[in-house]
């Protein structure tokens, strides 16, 4: 039987959201009254499992009396607070924001920022062709995962749960600083030379698709990455007795990558090396 | 915590550099030879993460011994501190005065920053760079000479200007500021930093020194400042008294009466903040001067600390005692070899004298002060990010809330402040707040310490009353004719017109003539230097000096640099597409930036833009 945990219950308040009074449980960030009301608000450094960094912005929204804007995604509801989620001041700032980024770094493989960049109307390209960009060459050092930081937006997502928000590893660190700042190991060397366990937990919380398994990369570089094509299926890991739930993504009869559902209440999506990359044997036909 | 430390091992140097610092390793855990007991049990836990806000001064110690953080210095490091190797490369690799690649034992700082620019930065560089054979910030090798040599954002000697810093790894480490620089006397101190001449002392920087109606500078250039006796003679330490008199409650209740308010330049009510510290529960509380001084054009504090240094000592065991704090810390910026010395000299003798301690003046009141030296970062001056680089992590600001009266330092109820509001608290106490109030106007109440530099005959530290007007200050200063521009508040504050010498100098008046006083800059630009390639530099020290959490200010002040870059020879039409992509990035910068680096990165561009038609 699974029990799930009801923790102690919490006092509602009330506050206004877009005009409308909304209640939200005492702890609540704005973010999650906005989508208990249905409100879609951009996030990419939020994540179901982690708490988020609030650094890339694009969740701004317009709390009456504060000077600037404020992140939903970190900010927490408070009784009588009077929230805006769609203000000429938050789009803009929302707007800039994701020009910003798309001007600087590779979105392609970002879920849902071409999209946004449509709703928001925004125009990387009017920084101009000399626009600086972080252009990195990606970094295969390994068998089973690439970093490739010509994607990355700097959501500190990978380090968090590197480190002590899951793995407790420390493998990861934002090295640098302003533009030059990039997720680094120790003396920014390879993989291999680094406290990295390769339990793949960056991978499945990276936003943009910076760090992604070598087998969807290799995929994606001879163009026969397919996600329409692909099938996931929810298993147990087979390797120990914890039971950690895995997702196998099938394309072709072959697991091209794994994954673990967030709501898992043991793992919440993390897992070791075996349950993220030891899927080999399974399709050895030999 | 299960760590991997790399193989690679420190030179005997480095381990001496760590060692003197963190004292000898206990066991095989923390670096020294395994032994048979190391076998049998485990150190490290808690207690020996413990000491994580160790990581800076041991990196500072490496540093100045070798000149450059090796991998197996980091690491030694880092298994000493059980500090994980990534996070302390993160960290290292944070702060401009440090490097993680082979470099000269001696750096040459060449501040290039507004002040310094205007009086001929640029041909002193390249005067340098041909005596010494390098270019500077390209070159790692120091060329024949073995100097690096580094352009510098201000150095905080703006009333020298242009100025100059030598650093030079050893045992113990040299320093020489040559200032007002020329070709000669940089490369002198470059070369041989302990024949190049002493600093002058900081009376020099004050011109006003001697008038008897001075109250925050009035010991400057009277008592000795290494003194001791000297300092009581003239009046120090009868604040002390009379708080311990008041009593903690007494204390922040006159600060509050005083209407002192913050002078680092976000303008808070002191007494407010140093009661919501007092009343929270948790403990322990801890006390915060700010000292990274860092905003361009501002040396007030670096003033402060090298000619009256006891009055900070004394400031802040009174804001200790207030707020119920045991431990001070002293966050100096990196680049005051001067101030850390007086600071530090000061600090001993009143700890010998008992005026620091288990038992100041015998009232039972324990508290001490500890000196952590920043390393080269404009953004630790944030508050938040200030307590990050002090525990040991990169200096990145917090989002708050929480503040720092209940989550600061260690996650503690924490009392920051900037240099010059905490001696401010030592009139308001010995003069009484009726008689502080009386100073200023209404709701700028005081003495202010006002930074002038640039096309002015006296550059310096100035003290007026809140209220005098711009003109004032500036004709103490002896303007220089052709004055175009004035620059109030530093990179991050506005220009305003040469025909707005009115504005009162307070909060207020600055606010409803829509500028800044900040935190007391007053740079004077005659019509000689060129307005675009100001901005441009303002820009630049944005970009450099970002932290690079949040991606408004991290992108944002590129595209600003990139912008300005593209309009520096243009106006009119052919500057208007830029002009209007800026305005757009920076309302973004301002609404959504984490920290006031951000927020405040556009404001002097947009001034100069609004105010002055920089590009007509």
């Amino acid at each position: 039987m699974t029990v799930t945990p009801l923790g102690i219950p919490r006092r509602l308040l009330e506050f206004t959201l877009d005009g409308e009074p909304v209640r939200a449980p005492e702890g609540a960030t704005i973010l999650d009254a906005c989508r208990a009301a249905g409100k879609d608000v951009p996030t990419l450094c939020e994540g179901d499992t982690l708490t988020p960094k609030n650094a890339c912005r694009v969740c701004v929204v317009e709390v009456e009396g504060a000077r600037t804007l404020v992140p939903a995604c970190s900010r927490k509801a408070e009784p009588g607070m009077e929230v805006r989620t769609g203000t000429e001041r938050a789009r803009h700032a929302r707007k800039v924001v994701l020009e910003l980024l798309a001007s600087s770094v590779d979105l392609s493989t970002t879920p849902r920022a071409a999209e946004w960049i449509k709703e928001y109307e925004a125009k990387p390209d009017r920084f101009g062709p000399d626009a600086a960009r972080v252009d990195e060459e990606p970094r295969v050092d390994n068998d089973l995962y690439v970093r490739d930081y010509g994607k990355c937006i700097l959501c500190y997502k990978c380090v968090d749960a590197c480190g002590d928000q899951w793995q407790n590893s420390f493998a990861i660190s934002v090295a640098g600083r302003g533009f030059d700042a990039r997720i680094a190991v120790e003396h920014d060397g390879p993989l291999t030379e680094s406290a990295c366990v390769y339990c793949g937990n960056c991978v499945e919380v990276c936003p943009t698709g910076a760090l992604s398994f070598k087998s969807e990369f290799d995929m994606r570089a001879a163009g026969t990455w397919n996600e329409s094509a692909q099938t996931r299926t929810t298993t147990v890991c087979a390797y120990c007795g914890v039971g950690c739930n895995l997702t196998l993504h099938v394309q072709d009869n072959e697991i091209v990558k794994v994954s673990s559902p967030h709501d898992n209440p043991v793992t919440h999506g993390n897992l070791c090396i075996k349950g993220r990359f030891g899927y080999q044997h399974v399709q050895n036909r030999d | 915590m299960d760590l991997r430390f790399g193989d690679s091992k420190p030179t005997d140097e480095e381990r001496a550099a760590v060692d003197a610092l963190l004292g000898p390793p206990e066991s095989s855990w923390e670096g020294a030879d395994r032994t048979d007991a190391d076998l049998r049990w485990a150190r490290g836990g808690r207690e020996a993460r413990g000491r994580r806000d160790l990581l800076l001064p041991g990196l500072h110690a490496v540093n100045d011994r070798v000149g450059w953080i090796s991998e197996g210095a980091l690491d030694y490091l880092c298994r000493r501190l059980t500090v994980p190797p990534s996070e302390a490369y993160g960290v290292a690799t944070f702060y401009a005065m440090f490097s993680v690649r082979p470099r000269p034992a001696t750096v040459l700082h060449v501040c290039t920053d507004l002040a310094c620019a205007a009086a001929g930065a640029g041909a002193l560089c390249a005067g340098i760079a041909s005596r010494l054979g390098t270019t500077p910030g390209t070159d790692g090798t120091g060329g024949i000479s073995g100097v690096s040599v580094e352009r510098s954002p201000c150095l905080g000697l703006c009333e020298r200007a242009p100025a100059a810093l030598a650093i030079r790894a050893g045992d113990p480490v040299r320093t020489a500021v040559s200032a007002p620089a020329t070709v000669e006397s940089a490369v002198l101190a470059a070369t041989a930093p302990d024949a190049a001449p002493d600093e002058p002392p900081a009376v020099m920087a004050v011109p006003q020194a001697g008038d008897p109606t001075l109250t925050l500078l009035r010991r400057i250039g009277v008592a000795d400042p290494e003194s001791l006796d000297d300092y009581r003679a003239h009046g120090g330490y009868t604040a002390l008294r009379r708080a311990f008199a008041l009593g903690p409650a007494g204390v922040i209740r006159e600060v509050t009466d005083s209407g002192l308010v913050g002078r680092g330049g976000a303008a808070f009510p002191t007494g407010r903040k140093w009661q919501a510290t007092a009343s929270q529960p948790d403990r322990p509380h801890h006390l915060v001067c700010n000292a990274d001084e860092s905003e361009p054009g501002t040396f007030k504090d670096r003033v402060i600390m090298e000619g009256d240094p006891y009055a900070l000592v004394e400031a802040m065991t009174i804001a200790a005692y207030a707020t119920g704090a045991h431990k001070g810390y002293l966050y100096l910026r990196g680049e005051y070899p001067q101030a850390l010395h007086r600071m530090r000299y000061a600090i001993d003798r009143a700890r010998a004298r008992g005026l620091l301690g288990d038992d100041i003046l015998g009232q039972g009141f324990a508290f001490d002060i500890e000196i952590r030296r920043g390393a080269g970062a404009y953004i630790c001056g944030e508050e938040t990010a200030l307590f990050s680089s002090i525990e040991g992590y990169r200096g990145e600001p917090r989002s708050k809330p929480p503040f720092p009266v209940e989550k600061g330092l260690f996650g503690k109820p924490t009392v920051e402040n900037n240099v010059e509001t905490l001696v401010n608290v030592l009139p308001v106490l010995t003069m009484g707040a009726p008689a502080y109030a009386a100073i200023g106007t209404e709701r700028s109440t005081g003495p202010k310490l006002f930074c002038v530099s640039g096309s002015v005959g006296r550059p310096g530290v100035y003290e007026v009353p809140f209220g005098a007007t711009l003109g004032e200050l500036l004709e103490l200063a002896d303007v220089r004719d052709g004055l175009r521009a004035v620059l109030l508040g530093g990179a991050a504050g506005g220009f305003v017109r040469a025909d707005e010498l009115g504005i009162p100098l307070t909060f207020e008046g600055t606010r409803q003539a829509g500028t800044t006083l900040g935190s007391g800059v007053v740079m004077a630009f005659d019509d000689t230097v060129p307005l675009p390639r100001l901005l441009l530099r303002i820009a630049q020290f944005f970009r450099d000096e970002s932290c690079g959490q949040c991606v408004p200010c991290r992108v944002g002040t590129v595209r600003q640099e990139e912008a300005l870059t593209r309009i520096v020879e243009r106006t009119g039409a052919g500057a208007a597409g830029d002009i209007a992509l800026l305005r757009e990035v920076g309302s973004a910068m301002r609404d959504a930036s984490i920290c006031g680096l951000g927020q405040t990165a556009w404001n002097a561009v947009e001034s100069a833009i609004d105010r002055l038609g920089a590009y007509e």
